[in-house]
């Protein structure tokens, strides 16, 4: 029973396909899921919205939307037939083609993003060898998408937005990719399944997730600090700052091209939490042994929920960051963490079992990072603000 | 340490979270259209006339004299004078505005009619819910709805309201002073030469005085 109970999304859709001819039943099935997965993540979407105005609103000690609806949850079928009904404006110098093509890429990418990402056992789409190098050449094409909406709209506001986009997610790529190549080294895969199962073993209860290593940690926050880089969340984003850029690079959008580039940005922090949860968290696996009997999909989509909380507590808590200080912390800080990272998981895998390797890996990765956390505060000369007028 | 201060935060975002389900003292806003906060007595938005008494048309302060008109500086009071006059407050003949209208889309709330206004005819309203569905005429405030009683005034600005109530009976009782004053003169010189008695005109109240 809770085998079907964790299986029942597998068995619905074999039981589903089994109406088709036998010639017809492999594409089926994979139609199926996808449609499954097109479906399933803009639901998740409108969750969030709402989770995030009421969660943002209680954390400002007010109450967020509550007019829609019970409690405010229909406000997303209000703001969906809001932004269908809405006119869609083309600026008349703007280069239509592109300027139609940007949202839809940057959906599609988004989206192709899940078709490697394990939801729960047997519950993925493809199980690529090459699962996480997939990934990433989908994540790196959303860069594509933004500039050419940011180009095609002919409005500075939209190319500087843009421009500090594809900037930051370059720069943030580099930190997201070696971060995440820890796990590849500890494992050995790069099939996200693979990874997930090498992590779903229990010794005295506990489970043998990444996080649980020095290694595993820093690559995990090192991870968490990219990917919000990487999904212009606050506090990196700096590409649609509202108080110097208007929208930064969806200005000139309106209507439901406004609307998918919305969903673009959440699909992809659906996404990019799932991969760090694959990578790091265990993916579908339960993190006590004796919950393994809980279907292993409420354990993917509840981590996935706790990221999404995560990063709608870090919207409502950080203030935006500069350009420059965007740059100085992907460059200065993340990028030599990552490295020094890299090393400390080879000495991990050839230090063997035993204390000892907690002690070295961990005293290495905390030195480095008081010390560098220490090199760069102290180029910090706080002090009184001082301005500058023009004589 | 790096990143001590983001801990923090975080913190003080957690409590504030957790807080505003239990304690309805940290909540910063009400809902607005059920509850609302009191409007403070300075506050003001449009310009509206003021009444004597229970009757608008026969208490309206205003005599159209046209200087909140002239003064206005996006020019959104249109008046058009009487032919015929009624008496005004302290008795006196005075015409009145048999069209007086402000178009509130383009009044700029400046309060500059009020200023001008030498009889306290013109002050400003706090009604801020004038939302219409008619673009034109719904923002185009004819006399009638202009005129709101010095009651209404007191409520909305007690303080002011007072001020203007006193100044306006000094001018009344200075106003009768000067006419029984007036009155006795001309009965005494009346006494003194028997001659037909003549209506004695009011003595026209002195605006300057008042301002000083």
């Amino acid at each position: 029973m809770i085998d079907r109970l964790d299986q029942i999304f597998v068995l619905l859709k074999h039981w589903v396909v089994g109406y088709l001819p036998g010639e017809w039943q492999a594409a089926a099935g994979v139609v199926v899921s996808v449609v499954v997965i097109i479906g399933l993540y803009p639901a998740l979407f409108a969750l969030t919205t709402v989770l995030e105005r009421k969660g943002v609103g209680r954390i400002q000690n007010r109450l967020g939307p509550n007019r829609v609806g019970p409690y405010g949850i229909l406000q997303p079928m209000a703001d969906g037939i809001k932004s269908l009904t809405k006119e869609d404006i083309v600026p008349r110098s703007a280069d239509a083609v592109v300027h139609f093509l940007a949202p839809i890429v940057l959906v599609v990418t988004v989206f192709m993003g899940f078709a490697v990402l394990p939801m729960g056992r047997n519950m993925v789409l493809v199980d690529m060898d090459a699962g996480l190098l997939f990934y990433f050449a989908m994540g790196a094409s959303t860069e594509l998408s933004v500039f050419m909406a940011g180009w095609s709209s002919r409005n500075k506001y939209s190319l500087l937005g843009a421009m500090r986009a594809v900037a930051q997610m370059i720069s943030y790529e580099v930190a997201l990719l070696l971060s995440s190549v820890v796990v590849v080294m500890a494992t050995g895969s790069l099939s996200l399944v693979k990874i997930v199962e090498a992590q779903n073993h229990y010794t005295w209860g506990l489970p043998h997730w990444y996080i649980f290593t020095p290694w595993g940690l820093a690559g995990f926050l090192m991870y968490a600090i990219a990917a919000t880089a990487e999904t212009n969340r606050s506090p990196f984003d700096l590409p649609e700052g509202e108080s110097e850029l208007v929208a930064g690079y969806h200005t000139e959008y309106s209507g439901f091209k406004f609307a998918l580039f919305f969903l673009g940005e959440y699909v992809a922090m659906f996404s990019i939490s799932g991969l760090g949860s694959t990578l790091f968290l265990g993916g579908w696996s339960a993190p006590l042994a004796f919950l393994t009997w809980v279907p292993s999909w409420i354990w993917f989509f509840g981590k996935l929920l706790v990221s999404m909380c995560v990063f709608i507590w870090l919207r409502g808590t950080l203030p935006r960051l500069r350009q420059d200080q965007l740059m100085n912390f992907a460059w200065k800080f993340v990028l030599p963490m990552c490295l020094l990272n890299l090393f400390v998981v080879a000495l991990w895998r050839f230090m063997g079992d035993g204390w000892l390797r907690w002690l070295v890996c961990s005293a290495l990765l905390v030195l480095a990072y008081v010390g560098i956390g220490w090199e760069g505060m102290s180029r910090k000369r706080l002090g009184a603000r001082s301005y500058r007028y023009a004589d | 340490m790096l990143g001590e201060g983001i801990l923090k935060g975080l913190a003080e975002t957690a409590k504030n979270f957790a807080g505003s389900f239990v304690s309805k003292e940290r909540m910063t806003t009400v809902e607005y259209p059920e509850e609302r906060l009191p409007l403070p007595e300075a506050s003001r938005n449009f310009p509206f006339l003021v009444y004597d008494g229970s009757d608008w048309q026969a208490g309206l302060r205003c005599v159209a004299c046209q200087i909140c008109e002239k003064e206005c500086p996006p020019k959104c009071i249109y008046i058009e004078k009487s032919k015929d006059k009624k008496p005004d407050y302290v008795g006196k003949l005075q015409i009145y505005p048999t069209k007086f209208d402000i178009d509130i889309s383009v009044c700029m709330s400046c309060q500059i009619c009020v200023e001008v206004c030498p009889f306290e005819a013109i002050k400003m309203n706090n009604e801020f819910e004038l939302a219409t569905d008619n673009r034109f005429g719904g923002l185009l405030l004819d006399r009638k709805e202009l005129a709101k009683s010095n009651e209404y005034y007191h409520q909305i600005h007690p303080t002011e309201a007072a001020e203007v109530d006193a100044r306006l009976a000094a001018e009344k009782a200075k106003a009768e002073a000067k006419a029984k004053a007036a009155a006795d003169a001309a009965a005494a010189k009346a006494a003194g030469a028997p001659a037909p008695a003549t209506p004695t005109p009011v003595a026209k109240p002195n605006e300057g005085e008042r301002k000083s």
